[in-house]
């Protein structure tokens, strides 16, 4: 192309890899603490490259790993459970309310929508969730108590749905016999594989990545998910340098050190790293489906 | 006349028949709802009725329900305190900030991202910048602890001693830089994601324009500057206007996670959302908690009408309803 300018072109790519760096170096800092010899982080500090290479972090985490192992469970079957369910959820909503036969269908629209713009807030979400319904420090409020379905997941799928319907194959499919049930299972299920990848693959990054909901909601720690015993991790530093005068050499010598820390982030953090070669596609186009269309 | 009347009640009775028949034909459209409609009322509907433990005189023997009344007492505490401003204007502040600042540089982005014409660099850089915002906020405090660790964190072990600071800093007890850190933090963990919703925005201007432009000579500095910009930027400030409806609400993770819910930060980091928070956990008052609770929803409530009416007044098609 004629007329282009290489001074912005130049400087963008400029700009942009001093800023993906930025992205990147942080999570290199991360890993070469986890790598690096106890002694040798603590006399030169956090550095890009380790100053002393050691695994005796990982070797650790290895030995006294059934918390972590535990951890990882319940992350797994949390998310793998709640996206599933989740998106079953989404798309039985949002297939009827992309219909315009369907019954009601303005007002369970209205109930939806609201929902998006009104919330109780977290203290009568706690109420509902322990005292009506009992499932304080139970693995499933972690699934129900985090997103299983929401207005706007509803809503995106519902766009996403009256775009690619085709009325003519429900229509011709219904005059052959197939009930509503066989139609949403033989036809809305299949096209709809695009949003159903980018919806669930929200809701799992979701559910991996809360830690909110157990902190609420979990005081047993056999029920912690690994951002929670990492969040639990980080509170004890918190606690033993507030009380530090104290009695801190017994506390200190049985807390992990500073390089089981950051190796214990880097096992919370590499599964998504490690999927998000994979996932980047559909992540990006997610985000740019739900800029589109608002 | 009295004919009439039994022509219009039979043409209503076939109609409710019709409906009736129309109900029955595409009832199980209305079944594949109920376990949704089911999570909707738990998940969202039940709990608007709770906001009534802001009106009560919170005693734990009594139960919940059980026990008294106390009218407005929650709120009044709340608002009596310097609690109740200090939380509304970081919420407030740190929201206009992100947003402004959010803004303009993920524009920036997205038209630095443009201007590289390479369809393999452009993923490459989209996938980069936009990791950040895969990763939770536990992780990202981290990163952060990394950095400002008072010890041996990479600021005061590193990188202040070339500027001769040798004592280095307490930055979990001081509260002045936080406002600095956190902003940092959210625009490094926001622009990809930002930048990658704008980008969307950008394609979509068609290539002819920028072809007659070409054809008169403008250069591509000019072109962003008399194409891009006035096509992108009125789009840009609907977004950000309907954002603006959620200026009551923080991103809790940030404010809690990054600061480490340090208690000596209070003044530059404490928002709605954590105040409700430390109510409900234990360490603040969970009568005030719940006053604040219901502070926050009522006029996040309102805001959010108020600025989709105003968008509505502007631009029919970008508002939420």
């Amino acid at each position: 192309m004629k007329n282009e300018s290489p001074f912005i072109t130049y400087f963008s790519h400029t700009v942009l890899i001093l800023f993906s760096l930025a992205c990147i170096i942080p999570f290199v800092l991360l890993i070469s603490a986890s790598l690096t010899d106890q002694s040798a982080l603590i006399a030169h500090g956090y550095s890009l490259f380790p100053s002393k290479f050691s695994t005796l972090a990982y070797d650790y985490l290895f030995m006294r790993g059934e918390d972590i192992i535990r951890a990882y469970g319940v992350s797994f079957f949390v998310t793998i459970v709640g996206t599933s369910v989740g998106l079953s959820l989404t798309l039985l909503m949002a297939y009827p309310l992309s219909r315009a036969e369907t019954p009601y269908r303005s007002v369970i629209l209205f109930l939806v929508f609201f929902s998006m713009l009104f919330s109780g807030g977290m203290i009568p979400s706690y109420l509902v969730y322990s005292s009506i319904l009992g499932l304080k420090n139970t693995i499933w409020v972690l699934i129900v108590a985090g997103v299983l379905t929401n207005g706007y997941y509803i809503m995106m799928m519902r766009i996403f749905l009256q775009g690619s319907m085709s009325k003519d194959l429900i229509e011709s499919a219904q005059l052959d016999g197939a009930s509503e049930y066989r139609v949403f299972w033989s036809i809305i299920i299949p096209t709809s594989t695009p949003i159903l990848a980018v919806v669930g693959l929200f809701t799992a990054i979701f559910y991996w990545n809360d830690w909110q909901t157990g902190m609420i909601y979990i005081t047993n720690p056999k029920l912690f998910s690994i951002q929670n015993l990492l969040q639990r991790i980080m509170q004890d530093i918190q606690f033993i340098q507030s009380n530090m005068a104290a009695n801190a050499g017994e506390a200190m010598a049985q807390m992990p050190s500073d390089t089981v820390k950051m190796a214990i982030a880097v096992c919370g953090s590499l599964p998504i790293l490690i999927a998000y070669p994979f996932f980047q596609k559909f992540f990006i186009k997610g985000i740019m489906f739900g800029a589109v269309k608002g | 006349m009295e004919q009439s009347v039994t022509v219009s009640s039979s043409s209503a009775l076939q109609k409710k028949q019709k409906r009736k028949k129309h109900f029955k034909r595409y009832s199980p459209l209305l079944i594949m709802m109920i376990p949704g409609l089911l999570y909707l009322l738990i998940n969202n509907y039940l709990p608007m009725f709770g906001i009534i433990i802001a009106f009560k005189d919170i005693n734990f023997s009594k139960g919940i329900f059980g026990s008294d009344w106390a009218g407005l007492k929650n709120f009044e505490y709340l608002f009596k305190t310097s609690d109740a401003f200090i939380i509304t204007r970081n919420t407030i502040l740190y929201n206009v900030l992100f947003l402004f600042l959010g803004t303009t540089l993920s524009l920036s982005f997205a038209i630095m991202l443009n201007e590289v014409r390479r369809k393999l660099f452009v993923r490459t850089y989209q996938a980069i910048i936009s990791m950040p915002h895969l990763i939770s906020w536990v992780i990202i405090s981290y990163l952060v602890y990394a950095f400002l660790n008072p010890d041996n964190g990479l600021l005061n072990r590193t990188i202040l001693p070339l500027f001769g600071n040798d004592e280095g800093i307490y930055w979990y007890a001081e509260a002045k830089y936080w406002p600095f850190i956190l902003t940092i933090v959210d625009q490094w963990k926001g622009i990809g994601y930002g930048s990658i919703v704008y980008f969307a925005a950008l394609l979509g201007i068609s290539e002819e324009y920028y072809e007659a432009a070409r054809i008169d000579g403008a250069s591509r500095f000019q072109q962003i500057m008399k194409i891009t910009l006035p096509i992108v930027v009125p789009v840009i400030i609907m977004m950000a206007l309907l954002q603006l409806g959620r200026v009551f609400y923080s991103d809790f993770g940030l404010f809690y996670q990054v600061t480490l819910n340090s208690g000596a930060l209070f003044d530059t980091t404490a928002t709605i959302d954590t105040y409700v928070f430390n109510g409900l956990t234990g360490s603040g008052n969970l009568g005030m908690s719940a006053a604040a609770g219901v502070y926050q929803s009522v006029v996040g409530f309102l805001l959010v009408i108020t600025v989709n009416f105003l968008v509505r007044r502007k631009s029919k098609e970008s508002a939420l309803f």
